[in-house]
């Protein structure tokens, strides 16, 4: 489909021209351009700076007050850096993988609740230039999906770079971080079946607008589990320390960007960042209500002086800094995993756990809507899955031994 | 085109933008940087030791079997969604073709990791 053809396809531009809502799309994408490219700045900055507060040392103190500008400065340092194209490498893939990481990263941002009005028990919507919209770009019906298919996108942008540069470290650097990526996003889906099954929908702003109370967290509706799964699957699904064996710098040097300088360098590093922050918005929208205020019971803890529209950007900004600080707390305190026990973490430990939990909660969230008794359903649920665990155990056991005959060394 | 599918066309857009920008960003720095190269730039980097042989040099893939095992529980991800968000429409009977789908699909990872697919070496 050519451009014109998708214009007139737009019901906003088809017949007569409705200005405002078009007005406001454009300015929500200027909006959400300008912060993501300025958030993306500050998490550098951020983390740099609390890397180094938890190291005892300063970090970047110069440029700026408390060196705030100092992604600035290192972004337009790397536009008059010259552009070197190994030989070897594949000239058109080389060229495209930098945009195949740069915006997946940034259409995450699109579906992403970047506030509203929740204050007395409001939906979310707001009412700008006389029309209600979300402060969300976009709220397809199945926005949760874009998600992961622009996380699985964010794949091909890595395993092409490093491909393509036709070198030897960023070749391993990609491979590695397909299979970890591959075996994390197992993992990521399975564990957002849980939410789904609470929340009922797909669309972003229907998650959130489930999740009017503390108790209605899906954090706590879900039972804490899925949760954990979800957060250690998406800091593998980000390549961040403790889980950064794509750019393990002890034997691949960089991994996939070994090759890459200059701009398309910053763009590989800007779609780090920004997915770093997008994938915490994504934590926070799934299970700790996005812009949602903390409701405990009939008590809202409110900002009284901050309208109603503002107060949702607030508490999701809030929430969004807790998960940033805690990735990079991570990296400050974990050691990288060795490859061997990334892979079995992910497929012998975090994808049979998110399976069970969540055929546990499906029986529960059952008997509940046919009035079974919940003890009855929760302890028979136990005890299928426990007997399936013994059975997987028993399963192992006898291929061991039957190793161990043959000769096998593990 | 109906409202239905209005949002994915605002995404479509914003995908666009953000091509535009990466673009922009790609021009603006091939406009002002210095280009001068030579042999020794384009060597492929090895820790400063001439490169041996090809970049595409064969190596031997661990765990090409978990492309294979992700396809099948992307899949199995894909089927679980559309049931976890409408569960009550289905009640039992859903519930337990759910569990039999999951559970013939856990048979292939637990086959799989029998078989030591899931080790190292």
């Amino acid at each position: 489909m050519n451009v014109v053809a998708l214009l007139a396809a737009d019901p906003l531009l088809d017949g007569e021209l409705r200005w405002t809502p078009l007005l406001i799309v454009v300015l929500k994408v200027l909006v959400i351009f300008v912060l993501g490219l300025v958030g993306t700045m500050f998490m550098v900055w951020f983390e740099r700076k609390v890397v180094a507060g938890m190291q005892n040392r300063i970090g970047p103190n110069k440029a700026g007050p408390f060196g705030i500008l100092q992604t600035l400065a290192d972004g337009t340092k790397l536009f008059f850096k010259e552009i070197m194209n190994p030989a070897r490498s594949d000239p058109w893939v080389f060229r495209l993988a930098p945009f195949l990481a740069f915006v997946p990263a940034f259409l995450v941002w699109s579906v992403i609740p970047l506030g509203g009005d929740f204050t007395e028990g409001r939906d979310g919507t707001v009412t700008w230039f006389g029309q209600v919209t979300r402060v969300q770009l976009a709220d397809p019906p199945v926005g949760i999906l874009l998600v992961l298919a622009m996380s699985s996108i964010a794949v091909y942008g890595i395993m092409l770079a490093g491909w393509a540069s036709g070198s030897k470290y960023p070749l391993l650097g990609s491979v590695r971080a397909s299979a970890q990526m591959i075996s994390y996003e197992a993992a990521l889906g399975l564990s957002l079946a849980a939410v789904l099954l609470s929340a009922g929908t797909l669309s972003t702003a229907g998650i959130v607008a489930g999740q009017n109370s503390l108790s209605n967290w899906n954090l706590v509706a879900t039972g804490f589990v899925p949760f954990f799964v979800f957060l250690v699957a998406v800091t593998a699904e980000l390549n961040r320390p403790p889980f950064d064996l794509v750019e393990a710098e002890q034997e691949l040097v960089g991994g996939f960007h070994t090759e890459y300088s200059g701009i398309p360098f910053a763009l590989f590093y800007l779609a780090e960042f920004m997915n770093t922050i997008t994938m915490s918005a994504i934590v926070v929208t799934l299970f700790l209500g996005g812009p949602q205020p903390i409701t405990i019971g009939e008590t809202t803890l409110s900002i009284g002086f901050i309208p109603g529209a503002l107060e949702g950007t607030l508490w999701f900004v809030l929430k969004l800094l807790a998960f940033l600080y805690a990735f990079v707390w991570f990296r400050a305190t974990l050691p990288r995993l060795r490859y061997d026990q990334l892979m079995d973490l992910g497929w012998k430990f975090m994808i049979p756990i998110s399976l069970g939990w969540f055929l546990l909660l499906a029986a529960i969230r059952t008997g509940d809507a046919n009035q079974w008794n919940p003890v009855v359903v929760v302890v028979s649920s136990l005890v299928l899955l426990g007997l399936g665990y013994l059975l997987f155990v028993a399963a192992l056991r006898v291929s061991a031994r039957n190793r161990e005959r043959e000769g096998a060394m593990f | 085109m109906s409202l239905f599918l209005r949002d994915y066309l605002t995404v479509v857009w914003f995908g666009l933008a953000a091509v535009l920008l990466a673009g922009l960003l790609l021009g603006v720095s091939a406009a002002i940087r210095p280009s001068r190269p030579s042999y020794d730039k384009q060597i492929a980097y090895e820790s400063g030791v001439d490169p041996v042989g090809m970049g595409w040099s064969q190596s031997q893939i661990r765990y090409y079997v978990f492309a294979l095992l992700f396809v099948i529980f992307d899949v199995e991800a894909v089927f679980i969604f559309p049931w976890a968000a409408n569960i009550e429409r289905y009640g039992v009977f859903g519930l337990v073709v759910m569990l039999a789908f999951i559970v013939l699909l856990l048979d292939g990872l637990v086959y799989a990791w029998k078989r030591g697919l899931l080790r190292w070496v």
